[in-house]
């Protein structure tokens, strides 16, 4: 069995909204080993990024509930001080938003080298230039000694997210939390960007979180995919399992609705209505069944959880059993309320 | 950087220029002129005329402008017409009075306010916040003459702690050890009341900013690496927050120099601002054009200031 | 004649430098594109970021100088058109990349949307009203939306706000830049699906830009490759997908994502293939300052910039 490198055990991560706290992560149990890549997959407001903001410790204004064990530390209970030895070294973390995660003030080698020179107070300050320098080029950053004293405004969005990524591996972290690290990039440096993580996993041993909405990224990239939908984990498998043969209402819904290179088809699957804010998301029953509204109630579970169907592979609740898309006349009702 | 500062100097000119014309048709519009305090009731008016054809006040305006402005450039800004003596004189040791006023003002408004902007902002929204932005709504309700009297009311007359007029003892030695601590002595209960009062803008701006930046997507970045909250505020937080604080600069000498005339009027503190209540009560014309002069060139180089230290600080505007 | 020509287009953007701004150099953002797009068709953009798709968009409907060349819509020219009530800019409307800025969000969606209609049609309040809710319909919106504020929507309903004004006109032609790369997948599909929808209902025109291959292959007929201001492939779908010849398309071809895990490896061995080829021949692909050649047509429907032979 694979080393477990980052258990999460009965995560809740709630939101203070109007005096009461909403769950945007809800009991949620996942674990990163060494070497893989852990895929997290899910629309828009699902929770995944709230999810990497807990397991970082960036949180400033939420409850946080429930264990996060790293390397068997759990760093959910840790002061700041021990947390700050944590992360940006043994954790790295590349942000969503390339264009506001930079510091405006601040010039690239700057911004890089603080992340070498916390985690390492004896290294020099030319060590620490050639080091900035090295990581620029492997980004693939083009003149990369002339960038480094740029200030971000300076550079295009794929640049700077190029930077953040930079810094993200500064330290060769055994694990890496990336949000959605190329949606804002062109598909070749997309490719050179996940080579890059899977030399940084294969150099290292590390783990990788990757948080992306991008299917085809995850059938590049990914050892396991959970699947993510209001706060839960609706489904757990290894890529190819997944993909083959996904279970879960939510996932096949997610996987027919890409342009898919190999199937000709003229309309793409929708799923019907949105994800439900935090104050509107049901919190008894299913949560998913509002978007699935042509299966039958009876087909639905009271209380669905999380269960092993085949060794690895986790499915929330039962339905899926029942469960069909409509036929395509009836699709073409599903106009967005 | 230089291209810019270059080029924002170059601005500065044509401002200087329209400064000057506006004074200069003030002074126009003014009753009388030089002469009118500087010869007897007795000269016969047709010498009077001869006079004014020989100083070429018959002349052209722009002529006129030309060598009003030519004199200014060489410091001559005429005669006061009431004390008798070139303007120059009189404003000589005033202007210094002013300036140490306005720099210990300065310096007393950022010492108040950058603790007070950065405990306010780190800590919004607590007990602390809440005390000073209390302190922001009383200095800004508070009409600095009043505040200034009562100033003066307790520590100069009740407790005496503090000289009540002047800008220095009598008697003192310019260049003295001690004539500098009695100059010093004399500023500081009107540096420290104007400073008092006009710092509010500045906390608020500050916490404001600071509360802003706190939210910053970049500041989680730093997080992120491992910095510690002491480092994330030090480095991060605390310069980009400081910024605007820069470009606010220029404004607060404009501040000052409205804040001054009150200020030096009440305490009884030789300055500019007390020369220019003086020559409006007094009807002194060529004092009132000069001390406005001064004023109006003080503010435009207090924005050329603040734009050029802004630049430094900002990446953003510096490459422009 | 087809019905949008563009012919040799340059639009160059002046570097401003020195004390007094003067312009020094200039940056080719478009370097002599020609695009020829048949009614009710749908024309992919694509290229990386900087390439200059935006630019070519921008340029058609007037909202970029063009430097030289010529564009002519529906036999008209329309090249450096005045944004005014002309006729053309009726019928050419553009939809924006980020629906959560292109929308103002001060205004309310009926202001919004009829923001075209008061510029060009004197209607009565009643009667805008009426259009607008006419056309939030079109778009799937319900009509109770139009007094609601844009942040009161999810990202595809907003971008289906930016859609509907840009209808409102009834235009012919719609130059969609990336109208879905700022949206997750379920709603990505949402818009596609819907802008085909209408593409057949009211017969418009697509210029289609966008980074995304697998999105243009999904919508497009004809797909012109852009790098650095300039075309190194034109060609149907087929053309591009199948039978790509330049070495740039080559390699965004292989740089899509495969879906199917199961073909990882070989995908991965294949794109190393590709980048050796790259970096061998790229100088058989690129002239000395490392830009495109001209095109040369190697079939009927495809083009591929190559260096003149002989
Ligand atoms: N600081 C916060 N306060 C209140 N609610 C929040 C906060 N941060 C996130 N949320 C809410 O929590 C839910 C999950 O948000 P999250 O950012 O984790 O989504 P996501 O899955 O990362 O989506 P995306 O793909 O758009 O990044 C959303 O409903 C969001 O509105
Ligand atoms: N108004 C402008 N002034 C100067 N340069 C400009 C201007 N607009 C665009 N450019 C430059 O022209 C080039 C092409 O830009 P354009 O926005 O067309 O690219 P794009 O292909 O749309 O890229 P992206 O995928 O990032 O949107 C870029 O180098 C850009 O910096
Ligand atoms: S009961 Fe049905 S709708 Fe609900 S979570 Fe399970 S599969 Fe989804
Ligand atoms: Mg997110
Ligand atoms: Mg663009």
């Amino acid at each position: 069995m694979a080393d477990k490198l980052l258990e999460i055990k009965d995560l809740t991560t709630s939101f203070r909204i109007k005096d009461d706290y909403h769950a945007a992560v809800d009991n949620l149990s996942l674990t990163v080993n060494k070497n893989e890549v852990l895929a997290i997959v899910g629309e828009s407001g699902c929770g995944k990024s709230a999810l990497a903001f807990s397991i970082m410790g960036l949180h400033t204004r939420a409850k946080i509930e429930g264990d996060i064990l790293f390397k068997d530390k759990n760093i959910a209970k840790m002061s700041s001080s021990e947390l700050n030895k944590v992360r940006g070294k043994d954790i790295g973390m590349i942000f969503q938003d390339p264009l506001t995660s930079l510091n405006p003030l601040m010039q690239i080698e700057e911004q890089i080298g603080e992340t070498l020179l916390l985690h390492n107070k004896d290294m020099s300050k030319t060590a620490r230039q050639e080091r900035v320098l090295d990581l620029l080029k492997k980004v693939g950053i083009p003149r990369a000694e002339y960038v480094m004293n740029q200030f971000p405004h300076e550079l295009s969005g794929g640049m700077r997210q190029r930077v953040i990524i930079a810094m993200a591996i500064a330290n060769k972290p055994e694990l890496l939390i990336a949000d959605e690290p190329t949606t804002a990039l062109d598909v070749t440096i997309q490719s050179q960007i996940l080579d890059l993580i899977n030399k940084l996993k294969d150099e290292m041993d590390s783990g990788i979180v990757l948080i992306t909405h991008d299917l085809g990224v995850v059938a590049e990239m990914a050892d396991r995919v959970a699947v993510m939908y209001a706060g839960q984990i609706v489904e757990v498998a290894d890529v190819k399992t997944l993909f083959a043969k996904p279970l879960h209402p939510y996932t096949r819904s997610l996987l027919n609705s890409v342009p898919n290179s190999d199937k000709e088809q003229d309309k793409l699957h929708v799923i019907q209505g949105i994800v439900p804010s935090l104050q509107n998301l049901p919190r008894e029953g299913c949560r998913f069944s509002a978007r699935i509204p042509w299966v039958d109630e009876s087909a639905h579970e009271k209380h669905p959880e999380l269960r092993e169907v085949d060794p690895g592979h986790l499915v929330r609740c039962t339905c899926y059993k029942h469960f069909s898309f409509p036929d395509e006349t009836k699709e073409e009702q599903h106009v967005l309320s | 950087m230089w291209k810019f500062s270059v080029r924002r100097t170059l601005i500065m000119i044509p401002q200087l220029i329209v400064l000057s014309i506006l004074i200069f048709v003030l002074a126009q519009l003014m009753p009388g002129d030089a002469l009118s305090g500087q010869v007897g009731p007795d000269v016969d008016p047709k010498r009077l005329d001869e006079i004014r054809e020989q100083m070429g006040w018959n002349d052209p305006w722009y002529e006129q402008y030309a060598s009003w402005m030519g004199g200014v450039l060489q410091g001559d800004l005429g005669q006061s017409f009431r004390f008798k003596i070139p303007v120059t004189e009189l404003i000589g040791q005033r202007i210094y009075n002013s300036f140490w006023l306005s720099v210990a003002t300065l310096i007393l408004t950022y010492l108040i306010a950058i603790p007070l902007g950065i405990t306010s902002g780190r800590f919004n929204d607590t007990w602390r916040d809440q005390l000073i932005t209390g302190y922001t709504y009383v200095g800004f309700a508070t009409p600095l003459f009043i505040f200034a009297l009562v100033m003066l009311w307790i520590f100069g007359f009740a407790l005496g702690w503090f000289p009540t007029s002047g800008s220095v003892s009598p008697g003192l030695v310019p260049g003295t050890f001690e004539y500098f601590m009695s100059k010093l002595y004399h500023l500081l209960l009107p540096a420290i009341s104007m400073a008092l009062i006009t710092t509010y803008s500045t906390i608020q701006y500050l916490r404001n900013e600071i509360v802003d930046t706190k939210q910053k997507d970049f500041i989680l970045t730093a997080r992120a690496k491992g910095a510690s909250e002491t480092r994330v505020y030090n480095r991060h937080i605390l310069r980009n927050s400081l910024l605007p604080i820069a470009a606010f600069f220029g404004f607060e000498i404009t501040g000052l120099i409205g804040g001054s005339i009150f200020i030096e009027n009440i305490f009884g503190y030789p300055g500019m601002g007390q020369l220019l209540v003086e020559s409006i009560t007094l009807r002194d014309y060529t004092t009132l054009i000069a001390t406005t002069l001064i004023f109006g060139v003080a503010s435009i180089l207090g924005a050329l200031l603040s734009d050029i230290t802004l630049s430094i600080v900002d990446p953003r505007i510096r490459i422009k | 004649m087809s019905y949008l020509e563009v012919k040799d287009l340059k639009v160059h953007f002046p570097i401003k430098g020195g004390i007094f701004g003067g312009t020094v150099d200039h940056i080719k953002a478009v370097d002599g594109v020609s695009i020829s797009l048949e009614k009710g068709k749908t024309y992919g953009l694509v290229g990386e970021s900087g390439s200059g798709k935006s630019t070519t968009g921008r340029a058609i409907i007037g909202l970029n100088k063009i430097t030289s060349g010529k564009v002519i819509f529906d036999g008209v020219d329309i090249t450096n058109i005045k944004r005014t009530k002309s006729e053309a800019t009726k019928n050419i409307q553009m939809i924006f990349q980020d629906p959560y800025s292109s929308l103002n969000p001060k205004k309310r969606v009926v202001d919004i949307v009829s923001e075209p209609l008061r510029n060009f049609e004197n209607l009565s309040r009643k009667e805008e009203r009426k259009r607008v809710q006419e056309l939030l319909e079109l778009v799937g919106l319900s009509p109770e939306s139009i007094l609601k504020y844009p942040h009161e929507f999810s990202g595809g309903q907003r971008q289906r706000i930016g859609i509907a004004r840009a209808i409102a006109l009834k235009p012919k032609l719609i130059i969609a830049d990336e109208p879905v790369s700022a949206l997750d997948v379920s709603v990505q599909a949402q818009v596609l699906n819907f802008m085909k929808e209408i593409q057949k209902e009211l017969d418009l025109t697509y210029l289609f830009i966008s980074h995304d291959l697998g999105v243009i292959k999904h919508m497009c007929d004809d797909i012109g490759i852009m790098y650095k201001g300039r075309y190194v492939e034109e060609g149907t779908a087929d053309d591009i997908f199948s039978n790509p010849q330049h070495i740039y398309t080559k390699r965004l071809v292989a740089a899509i994502p495969d879906i199917d895990p199961n073909k990882r490896d070989e995908k991965r061995k294949f794109r190393e293939e590709v980048k050796t080829e790259y970096d061998q021949s790229y100088n058989d692909y690129f002239d000395a300052e490392g830009l495109a050649y001209k095109l040369q047509p190697v079939s009927d429907t495809h083009l591929v910039a190559l260096p003149e032979k002989g």
